[in-house]
């Protein structure tokens, strides 16, 4: 059997409710302290845009002036474009954010904030209002006495970008300090789990209760979590073992990321639930090793969770045990599939087996195992705290409750946002996303990562042939849908030829080209196979030929066939879904991209200007004014011509770099 | 002094065969690769033949047999710094490092590397210097991170 020795925590007698509610008084008073507070968001995306150096500066401008204030961190908000973001609580005011700080505005803002002022053209939004989606305790802003030029200031909700999201996964994250266990009690954490334990609820009835909530698998498949919970609770075996995957490989999807360095104690609370429920007493988590500050977080929430006796032996007095240990993987996509990742755990290589036996009855160590996924267990809490029906009444017939979207790529207003399922692609790429990026044209959105496809979401209406000549033959396709409209949940993905995945959104434009994405997502996967099946080696391997021909300007005519052919091969012959799902991306931009593919066939061109071997550079005689920043950064010094006179690039010395373009600020480098 | 590293390193996670891959990740930061007398030493220890622990080093990405540069380099080559140009930044490290991807210059100052997707896809695209992640990039700015 197997032993969490290195876990056991030191013996402590067990939490109380009273213990319960003076830790969440304290907590309280460090959201809502009696004196001024900055909060800097200092998850990975804030750090990316320099919020270490912004916390410097406000630390630094603090200790000049001699000012009794706190500053404290906070995880993702979300609203990840307008990163570095600062928010100022200051008592009897509303909660301010401040978007796109630098150092040096911060420390302005300390100078003003220290007067008794504020910097209202800074602003993001305002908050008057905190209610705990658990409890339901409001905390009330102040804001009687506020200056005009703050009441003018929008609330936080009332912008685009926040309007229609509704937070349940997210709740805390971007609103508490994620490495303070009281400021998560303060919302109302922990309680849900108390009420469970003390008043030893029948474990059978709490699987119930997630069947009937809907609940369904936030890592990509969708199945039905409470099912998964009462096969595991009914597998014969012991130990039964839990596990969070958190082993997001997606692509583009980083919501269990923010998750975890947002709000950690929300898994952890899922997670004891969850393992009171089907009856085991240790739990693990599985994180990508690329996620430094999410393992180091979650770490420390494990700490201070024991501390506290809410992990470890007798939870609040109830008898019931139950530890986690947390793994770092290696950086294998595959390890996301759950019989790779358990092997994983095992120290071993992470190759998928065949689930002729499923894991719920035969997993790590060939004991019983519950795997989900970070967003998952981090929605077991407020079903509980809220009940089935509640969870039930959002969202669509099939796919209850919310999602996280990372919205990203070509949109303006890039992000995480939780949305009800249900909610349209137009509503999350126009409405929260603020529409596509330099004015250009939607093309394309991918969900579902590596083993989802891409959608069309174009509005360029049914005859489109952009990037093709007349001589084209009339059989070359055309677009004659968009999606822009489906409502998002689990089934109609699947119906359109994607996948929900784990919640990747990545937006594309009229500059991406779907041959070269769809070669992107086999040059991943070819990597990414574990090589242990041969349709899945093999077939992945000779797909991307094609298409790396294709891309070359070589493709021949019946290449569009041979990949459908492959594809049927990887779906029916592979292994795991790793393989079997491998070729969406391709057939997915096969069904709605065709026009592309015969373009690069046919005619040799690569409409969007991606394809190196099919495009060339230029500059329009009629835009250049000769600034000469493309003569200068130019590598390879092939771009020349007199100041303030139209440039001229040498093809024969060009390497397509794309210099030139990223440098112009009149658009006058021309792809083509 | 590797062995006792080491041991120690093993000590951390409890001795216990589901800390490999974690105890490995430990070695590989302390010497910025797997050195083999480290493995031996740890087989023995946890008593996992060397045949499973070289499949474990080869397998995952994280891991690798040889010295890595002073500085890595890493180039974040998910979809949505894919679709905002990372194959440029990449291809431009590659012309000013003289190394291919996975290589390590000739002074051992760097190592490039790609890695798919470090979570931070709104500020794409995005490059890894050491530890520090630099979102917003362009190939131009790319290139001034290693010039500093």
């Amino acid at each position: 059997m197997r032993s969490l020795k290195a876990a056991t925590p030191k013996i402590r007698l067990f939490m109380t409710l009273d213990e319960l509610k003076k830790i969440k008084e304290k907590g309280l008073k460090r959201i809502y302290p009696d004196k001024v507070k900055f909060t800097i968001g200092t998850a990975t995306c804030g750090l990316a845009t320099g919020s270490g150096g912004v916390l410097q500066a406000i630390k630094t401008e603090i200790e000049k002036r001699k000012l009794d204030f706190i500053v404290s961190e906070t995880g993702c908000i979300g609203y990840c474009q307008k990163e570095p973001i600062v928010d100022v609580f200051v008592p009897g005011y509303p909660r301010i954010y401040y978007a796109e700080m630098t150092p040096e505005k911060a420390a302005q803002l300390v100078e003003a904030v220290s007067k008794g002022e504020h910097k209202p053209e800074w602003a993001l939004g305002k908050v008057l209002t905190d209610t705990s989606l658990i409890d339901g305790t409001i905390y009330n802003y102040s804001h009687d006495k506020v200056p005009l030029e703050v009441a003018k200031i929008p609330l936080l909700s009332d912008i685009p970008f926040y309007r229609k999201q509704f937070k349940i996964v997210l709740r805390n994250s971007g609103i508490i300090d994620p490495e303070s266990i009281d400021e998560y009690i303060a919302k109302g954490g922990y309680f849900t789990l108390y009420n469970i334990l003390s008043a030893k609820r029948d474990p059978a009835s709490l699987v119930e209760e997630v069947k009937k909530s809907g609940l369904r698998g936030r890592g990509g498949g969708g199945f039905p979590v409470g099912k998964k919970w009462e096969t595991c609770r009914n597998a014969e075996g012991n130990p039964k073992y839990v596990i969070c995957n958190a082993d997001e490989g997606d692509p583009g999807a980083y919501m269990d990321r923010a998750a975890l360095e947002g709000d950690p104690h929300a898994v952890i609370e899922g997670m004891v639930i969850g393992a009171y429920a089907i009856g085991s007493n240790h739990g693990y988590i599985y994180v990508r090793h690329e996620y430094p500050q999410a393992v180091r977080k979650f770490n420390k929430a494990i700490k201070d969770a024991r501390k506290y006796g809410l992990l470890g032996k007798n939870i609040f007095g109830s008898g019931f045990d139950f530890d986690i240990r947390v793994n770092r993987g290696g950086g294998a996509f595959v390890c996301g599939e759950s019989t790779a990742l358990m092997a994983s755990i095992e120290g071993q290589v992470g190759e998928p087996r065949a689930k002729y036996v499923h894991t719920v009855e035969s997993g790590l160590w060939d004991k019983p195992t519950n795997l989900n996924n970070v967003e998952s267990w981090a929605n077991i809490p407020p079903i509980f705290a809220k009940g089935a029906d509640w969870f039930a009444s959002i969202g669509t017939e099939g796919s209850k409750g919310t999602k996280v979207f990372s919205v990203v790529g070509k949109v303006k207003n890039t992000g995480l946002v939780e949305v009800p399922m249900g909610i349209t692609l137009r509503e999350i790429l126009d409405d929260i996303g603020g529409g596509i990026m330099e004015n250009r044209r939607f093309k394309a959105v991918q969900t579902g990562g590596p083993s989802g496809g891409c959608l069309i979401v174009d509005t360029f209406g049914p005859k489109h042939r952009e990037g093709l000549s007349d001589a084209a033959p009339e059989s070359v396709s055309f677009v004659t849908e968009s999606l822009i409209d489906l409502p998002v949940d689990f089934d109609t993905l699947t119906d359109a030829g994607s996948m929900m995945g784990s919640g990747g959104m990545i937006v594309m434009d009229d500059r991406s080209c779907m041959v070269d994405i769809g070669r992107y997502f086999l040059n991943f996967l070819k990597d990414e196979s574990c090589g242990k099946c041969t349709p899945c080696r093999e077939g992945i391997r000779n797909m991307l030929a094609i298409l790396d021909r294709i891309a070359e300007g070589n493709g021949h005519p019946d290449d569009v066939d041979t990949l459908v052919d492959l594809a049927q091969v990887l779906q029916d012959a592979s292994l795991c879904a790793l393989g079997g799902s491998a070729a969406n991306p391709v057939l997915s931009t096969i069904r709605y991209f065709k026009n592309e593919y015969d373009a690069h066939i046919y005619e040799k061109k690569c409409p969007a200007g991606v394809c190196k071997a099919l495009i060339s550079f230029s500059i329009d005689k009629a835009k250049c004014n000769g600034c000469t920043v493309c003569a200068r950064v130019c590598p390879e010094k092939c771009i020349s011509g007199d100041k303030k006179k139209p440039h001229k690039i040498d093809l024969g010395k060009c390497i397509k770099c794309g210099s030139c373009e990223e440098a112009c600020k009149f658009g006058a480098v021309v792809i083509q | 002094m590797i062995q006792e590293r080491v041991g120690e390193i093993v000590e951390k996670y409890g001795a216990e065969k589901d800390g490999l891959i974690m105890i490995m990740q430990d070695i590989q930061d302390e010497y910025r690769y797997l050195p083999e007398e480290a493995l031996r030493y740890l087989g023995e220890r946890l008593d996992i033949p060397m045949t499973q622990i070289y499949a474990v080093a080869t397998f995952y990405k994280a891991f690798s047999l040889e010295p890595k540069g002073e500085k890595t380099i890493c180039v974040c080559t998910g979809t949505a710094c894919h679709v905002r140009g990372a194959d440029r930044i990449l291809d431009r490290l590659e012309r000013e490092l003289h190394v291919k991807s996975g290589g390590t210059t000739l002074d051992k100052k760097y190592t490039l590397e790609t890695v798919r997707c470090v979570g931070a896809c709104s500020l794409a695209p995005i490059v890894i210097l050491d530890k520090d992640t630099h979102g917003r990039l362009n190939q131009d700015k790319a290139a001034k991170l290693i010039k500093k």
